[in-house]
C-alpha cells in the first residue's frame, strides 16, 4: 500500500469494517483468546460506544482499530484500505493523520503545559485546527499556559480530547474516558466528545464500563467472551447532559 | 524459605541486572583501586622497612674526597651517632666483550674481615668475598641477569684508569641501590649500569686510598637532630673534601621509592572517592526510580501493617546486595591487579623480595565504605518510604509539577518545537540530577583526559630534553677536569663532527634557609649541542655574571630571577660564591644550575678545564669511535643519548604506559555507568509518556529524540566540563608529582583530551543504540495500561 493511500479515502464505505476478527494472546497454557471472531461494521461519523464487563476484549478490539496491535485472523478494512495488511510506519502515518486517542488516565506530557500539549500534536498533523481553538472547544482557553500538574483530571481528560480533536482526525478512539471522574466532570468531558461528534462529524468510539453511556450513542455494541453480544442502534439518542450517571 | 520480600528483592534484582551490574563494575574499579594501592603501599613500604633494617642502611651519607681513617673513631665518639663506617667508593667502567662502549660502574668496598657494620648487601647468589683473593667481586644482580654473567664468570673493569681482570663470585642486591639509574639520568637501565662490591684493600690499592676513606656512613638514634649532625660532619671533612653530608631522605634511591609510595599515597586519596561518589549517586537514581515506580506496592505493604522500617530495609537490602557484589569483585581484582603491578615495580626497584600483601584490615574498610556508599545513595530515598502514607500511595500519582521549574527564557523555549521543549524543561526540572549526571561524566572524562594528558605530556618531556635541550649524540665525561687539549683531541677523532665541552663541578646552593645538593653545570658561550632553553624552547644566553637555575631547582630554592644565591662549589679550591638568578631554564628532569664555562673556571681559578663533552658525530664511524674511547683511560664514562632516551621510553611502554589503557577504560566505563543507567531509568519513567507519543503518531525516531535528546545534551555539556577537570586534574598530578628529580609538565594535549572526549562518545553511543533498540520494542499497549 503507497502513503498516499491514506489521502485517497473512499468515503462512501463505513469507517471500519470487520470480519471474522480473532486476537490470541500467548500460545500453550498462557493462551487467551481476546477476540473470537468479531463480525462488525461501523458507519462514519458515528459515536459508537461499547459495553461490556473487564476482559471482554473491548479494548483489545480498540487497540487493532487504532492501529497500537495487530489482529491474529480476520479481515478489517478503514475506508477502502485493508488496515491488516499495513506495516508498522503505515501505521504510525494512520495514527499520526487520522486517528485521535483519549485514555482513561490521559496521558499529557507533563512538561508541557495544555497549550503546548495540544502543539505536539498540531506541529506534525497535515491540517490541523488552531491549538488555542481545539482548547477553545473544550472549555479551556482560560487554562492554556498550565502545566498538567496545575489541571484537575477533568481539565486534564479536556486537555487530553482537545489535543485528540485539534489534528481533525476522521476517527476519535476514548478508553474509559471518565474511568478516573466524578460523575459530574465525567458528563462534561462526554458532553465535549458529543460536540465534537456533531460538529465535526467525527467518527468516535468509546470504551466503557457505564452503561449509562449508551444513551448518548448512535450504536451500542455489547462484548461478553471476545465476541459481540448484542448490537442495538439507537433510534433517539440523548445528550450527554441528560443520561443518568 | 526466603521471605516474601525477599523473594521480591531477588527478582527485582534479575530485573534491573544489567544497570546493577554497571553499578557493580563502577564500584568494583573504585574498591579495586583502594586494594591495590593500599596494598602497594603496604607492601612497599613494609617491603622497604625490613629491608633497610635487615641490612642497616646508613641514615648519614658523608662524601669527601679522601680522609683517613683515625675520623672515624672521632666520629663514633660523638654523643649523638650509633654506628659509623668509613668506605671507598668509586667510579668504573666495565668493558664486555660484546659491547662497543663501556658501561659505567659503581665499585663499593666491603671490610676484608668483617661484615659491614652500616650497608651491608644481600647475597643472592654465589658465595661472599673471600678476603685473601684481591680480585673477586660481587656483582649487582640485576645488571648480572640483563647480561647473563653469573657466578664464575671473569671481566674486567677500568678503575682509575687502570684497566684489571674481576672474579665474580656473586650475585648481590643492596638496600641503597633499589633503584639504580645511571648516573644524571632518572630511569633505571639494568643493562647499562652496574654496581660492584670489592675488597676494601684491592679497591684502596686501586683508587689510592690506603688508610683512608671516601665515605662515612652513620646511624642516628631514635629522635636525633640530624641537622646538627650534617654540619659537624661537614665541619670534620672540610678540609678533606667534603662535598656535603646529606640524609637518607635526599639519598636517590630513597628518594625514589618514598616518592613513588607518597605518591600511590596521593592517588589512592583522589582516584578511588571518585568512583565511590559515581557509584553512590547512580544507586541513589536506580533505588529512587525504583521507589517512586512502586509507590503502589510500598501502600499496599504498609496497609497491609508492614512498618516502614521493614519496607525500607527491603531496598536498602537492594543496595547492598549491589554495593557487596562490587566490593567482592573490586578485592578479586585489587588483589589480581596488585600482583601484576608488584611485578612490574620489580622490574624498577630491586628488592630482593616484593610480595603483594593486601592486609585484611583493606579488605574490611573497603567493604565498609562501599556499605557506607550504599547507604548514602539510599538514604536519601528511604526516608520517601516513611513519608508515604498507603492512601496516599495508592492513589495515582499526579503529574511532575513542571509549574515550579526554572523558567527557560519564553522567547527562546518558543524557538523549539514541543518535544525539544520538553527535553530542556525535563533536564531543567531536576536541576541538581541534571547537574550530577554531567558532573559524574565530567569526573570520568578527567580522570582519563588528565592522565592521558600527563602520559602524552611525557612524549613531549622525551622530545624537549633529547632533541631541543641536549642536540648531541653521545656524551663522555673525564676521570678528571682537563685542560682545553682534550676536547681538541677528541675532535680530531674519526667520525666526530662537533664537540663542545662542558664542566660539572658539585656544589650546595644555599638561598635563605633553603639548601640544595646538587651540580652547576658550565657550557660554553652560545652552545649548540647542549643549551639552557626558556619556556618559550628559545635559547637562554649564558651571562658572564650570573647563574641560570632551572625552574624545578628555582621551586626548590625558592628564588626568582634578581636573587642572589650562595653557591658552596665542593670542587678544586671550593669557593663560596654569592652568584645572582639571571634566569629561570625550562627543564624536564632533574634540577639543574648552568653558568658561562668561561665565568665559572674564572671563579674556580682554573681556566681551560672541562669535566666532559658533548658530541654529534657520524654514525658511520659509530662503532670505530666506540673503540677509541673504550681505550681512553681519561674517560671515566660514554653515555650515548639514543640509549638514555630508549630507557625512558621503554619504561613509559612497559609500566606507566600500561596505565593510558587503563585510563581509558576506567573512562568508559564510568561514562557508560551513568549514561547507560541515566537513559535506562529516564526510559522507565516515561515509557508511557513515550508510547503516547508514538500512539499520538510520532514516529519511532521522534519518540527516541524526546529521550536521546536529553541523553546527547548531558553528554554534550560534560565534554567541556570533563576537559576544564581534566585540566584541572592534570594542574594537581603535576603539582603533586614533580619535584626536584622529574618535573611533570602541565602543557595541554589536545589529543588527551580528544581521546578522552571520544571514549565518552562512545560510551554515550552505546548507551543511546541500546535504548533506542529498547525503544523500537516498546509494547504500546502494555506501556499504556500502567498508570504512572
Amino acid at each position: 500500500m503507497s502513503d498516499s493511500a491514506l489521502q485517497n479515502l473512499d468515503l462512501s464505505l463505513p469507517a471500519f469494517a470487520m470480519q471474522g476478527l480473532t486476537k490470541v494472546f500467548g500460545s500453550g497454557p498462557s493462551r487467551v483468546e481476546a477476540l473470537r471472531g468479531v463480525d462488525l461494521t461501523i458507519p462514519a461519523a458515528e459515536l459508537v460506544v461499547l459495553l461490556g464487563p473487564s476482559g471482554s476484549g473491548k479494548s483489545t478490539l480498540l487497540n487493532i482499530l487504532g492501529g497500537l496491535d495487530s489482529a491474529t485472523s480476520g479481515s478489517l478494512s478503514y475506508f477502502n484500505l485493508d488496515l491488516a495488511a499495513m506495516d508498522e510506519r503505515q501505521l504510525t502515518q494512520y495514527r499520526r493523520q487520522h486517528i485521535g486517542f483519549v485514555f482513561q488516565f490521559y496521558n499529557l506530557m507533563p512538561s508541557l503545559t495544555a497549550l503546548e500539549n495540544v502543539q505536539l500534536v498540531t506541529e506534525i498533523a497535515e491540517s490541523p485546527m488552531d491549538a488555542a481553538e481545539a482548547l477553545a472547544m473544550v472549555g479551556l482557553e482560560n487554562r492554556q499556559h498550565h502545566f498538567p500538574a496545575q489541571l484537575s483530571g477533568g481539565e486534564q481528560q479536556r486537555v487530553a480530547i482537545a489535543r485528540a480533536i485539534a489534528k481533525r482526525p476522521r476517527v476519535l478512539f476514548c478508553d474509559e474516558p471518565t474511568g478516573a471522574l466524578d460523575s459530574k466532570t465525567g458528563r462534561t468531558v462526554l458532553n465535549v466528545l458529543q460536540e465534537v461528534n456533531r460538529e465535526l462529524g467525527t467518527t468516535i468510539l468509546i470504551v466503557t464500563h457505564a452503561a449509562s453511556t449508551a444513551a448518548m450513542a448512535h450504536r451500542v455494541i455489547h462484548f461478553a467472551d471476545g465476541r459481540i453480544s448484542k448490537e442495538v442502534e439507537n433510534d433517539q439518542v440523548l445528550s450527554a447532559a441528560d443520561i443518568d450517571w | 524459605m526466603l521471605a516474601s520480600l525477599d523473594q521480591k528483592l531477588l527478582r527485582d534484582l534479575w530485573r534491573v541486572r544489567g544497570q546493577g551490574l554497571a553499578i557493580a563494575v563502577v564500584m568494583a574499579f573504585g574498591v579495586m583501586l583502594m586494594v591495590m594501592m593500599d596494598g602497594l603501599i603496604n607492601s612497599l613500604s613494609e617491603t622497604k622497612r625490613s629491608y633497610y633494617e635487615r641490612y642497616r642502611l646508613a641514615q648519614v651519607f658523608a662524601p669527601v674526597k679522601r680522609a683517613p681513617k683515625h675520623l672515624l673513631q672521632q666520629i663514633s665518639d660523638w654523643p649523638d651517632v650509633t654506628a659509623v663506617e668509613g668506605r671507598i667508593n668509586g667510579g668504573a667502567l666495565i668493558n664486555l666483550p660484546d659491547e662497543t662502549i663501556p658501561i659505567r660502574a659503581q665499585a663499593v668496598s666491603l671490610p676484608d674481615y668483617r661484615a659491614p657494620r652500616l650497608n651491608d648487601v644481600y647475597l643472592a647468589e654465589g658465595r661472599r668475598l673471600d678476603p685473601t683473593h684481591k680480585n673477586e667481586i660481587l656483582l649487582l644482580q640485576g645488571f648480572a641477569n640483563a647480561r647473563g654473567i653469573k657466578p664464575g664468570d671473569h671481566l674486567t673493569a677500568t678503575l682509575n684508569g687502570t684497566r684489571r681482570s674481576f672474579h665474580v663470585v656473586g650475585l648481590a642486591q643492596a638496600p641503597e641501590f633499589l633503584y639504580t639509574p645511571a648516573p644524571g639520568e632518572i630511569v633505571p637501565d639494568d643493562k647499562r649500569f652496574a654496581v660492584f662490591w670489592m675488597s676494601e684493600d684491592a679497591l684502596a690499592a686501586a683508587l689510592d686510598m690506603d688508610g683512608a676513606f671516601n665515605e662515612v656512613l652513620l646511624t642516628l638514634p631514635l629522635g636525633a637532630n640530624s641537622a646538627h649532625i650534617l654540619h659537624q660532619l661537614d665541619q670534620l671533612l672540610m678540609s678533606y673534601g667534603a662535598l656535603g653530608a646529606y640524609t637518607l631522605d635526599d639519598h636517590l634511591s630513597n628518594r625514589f621509592i618514598s616518592e613513588e609510595i607518597q605518591q600511590l599515597a596521593n592517588s589512592n586519596q583522589v582516584v578511588p572517592p571518585v568512583f565511590m561518589g559515581v557509584a553512590a549517586f547512580l544507586l541513589y537514581i536506580v533505588i529512587s526510580r525504583m521507589v517512586q515506580s512502586e509507590r503502589e506496592q510500598i501502600g499496599l505493604l504498609k496497609a497491609f501493617g508492614y512498618t516502614g522500617w521493614e519496607i525500607s530495609l527491603h531496598y536498602l537490602k537492594f543496595v547492598l546486595l549491589i554495593a557487596i557484589l562490587g566490593a567482592l569483585l573490586g578485592c578479586v581484582l585489587g588483589v589480581l591487579g596488585g600482583r601484576g603491578l608488584s611485578g612490574v615495580y620489580q622490574l624498577y626497584y630491586k628488592f630482593p623480595f616484593l610480595l603483594f600483601r593486601l592486609d585484611p584490615a583493606t579488605v574490611i574498610s573497603s567493604l565498609l565504605v562501599s556499605i557506607m556508599v550504599a547507604c548514602t545513595g539510599a538514604a536519601w530515598v528511604v526516608q520517601r518510604v516513611f513519608a508515604l502514607t498507603p492512601a496516599q500511595a495508592m492513589r495515582p500519582p499526579t503529574p511532575t509539577d513542571f509549574s515550579t521549574s526554572l523558567r527557560f527564557g519564553q522567547g527562546l523555549l518558543a524557538k523549539f518545537d514541543q518535544p525539544t521543549r520538553m527535553v530542556l524543561r525535563t533536564l531543567n526540572r531536576h536541576p541538581l540530577k541534571t547537574l550530577m549526571s554531567i558532573s559524574g561524566i565530567a569526573l570520568g572524562m578527567a580522570l582519563s583526559a588528565g592522565m592521558l594528558n600527563v602520559l602524552s605530556a611525557f612524549d613531549r618531556t622525551l622530545a624537549f630534553s633529547f632533541e631541543q635541550v641536549d642536540r648531541s649524540d653521545l656524551n663522555v665525561s673525564f676521570v678528571e677536569p682537563l685542560g682545553p687539549d682534550s676536547l681538541y683531541y677528541l675532535a680530531r677523532l674519526p667520525g666526530v663532527l662537533a664537540v663542545e665541552g662542558v664542566r660539572d663541578v658539585p656544589a650546595i646552593f644555599h638561598f635563605g634557609r633553603e639548601r640544595y645538593r646538587g651540580a652547576v653545570t658550565a657550557l660554553t658561550p652560545a652552545p649548540q649541542l647542549f643549551r639552557a632553553l626558556d619556556k618559550h624552547s628559545q635559547p637562554i644566553a649564558l651571562p658572564q655574571q650570573g647563574i641560570v637555575l632551572s625552574k624545578a631547582l628555582a621551586g626548590q630554592l625558592k628564588v626568582q630571577t634578581g636573587d642572589t644565591l650562595l653557591v658552596d662549589i665542593r670542587q678544586g679550591r671550593r669557593p663560596k660564591l654569592p652568584i645572582q638568578v639571571a634566569a629561570i631554564a625550562e627543564t624536564m628532569t632533574g634540577a639543574p644550575a648552568y653558568m658561562d664555562l668561561n665565568a665559572l673556571n674564572r671563579l674556580m681559578f682554573e681556566p681551560g678545564r672541562v669535566s666532559g663533552a658533548h658530541l654529534r658525530i657520524d654514525m658511520h664511524y659509530a662503532q670505530d669511535l666506540y673503540a677509541k674511547l673504550k681505550d681512553m683511560p681519561a674517560i671515566a664514562s660514554v653515555n650515548l643519548k639514543n640509549q638514555s632516551r630508549q630507557a625512558m621510553e621503554k619504561m613509559m611502554d612497559e609500566g606507566a604506559g600500561a596505565t593510558r589503557y587503563v585510563m581509558m577504560i576506567i573512562a568508559a566505563v564510568i561514562t557508560f555507568g551513568i549514561v547507560y543507567n541515566s537513559a535506562r531509568i529516564a526510559f522507565a519513567e516515561r515509557a508511557r509518556d513515550l508510547a503516547s507519543l508514538r500512539v499520538m503518531g510520532l514516529t519511532k525516531s521522534e519518540a527516541a529524540f524526546v529521550l536521546l535528546g536529553e541523553l546527547g545534551i548531558i553528554t554534550l555539556l560534560a565534554i567541556p566540563l570533563g576537559c576544564a577537570f581534566g585540566y584541572g586534574l592534570s594542574a594537581l598530578i603535576s603539582a603533586g608529582f614533580s619535584n626536584d628529580l622529574y618535573q611533570v609538565p602541565v602543557t595541554v594535549v589536545p589529543t588527551a583530551y580528544g581521546s578522552a572526549a571520544i571514549a565518552v562518545l562512545l560510551a554515550a553511543l552505546g548507551s543511546g543504540f541500546l535504548i533506542k533498540r529498547d525503544l523500537d520494542r516498546l509494547d504500546l499497549v502494555g506501556a499504556l495500561k500502567t498508570r504512572e
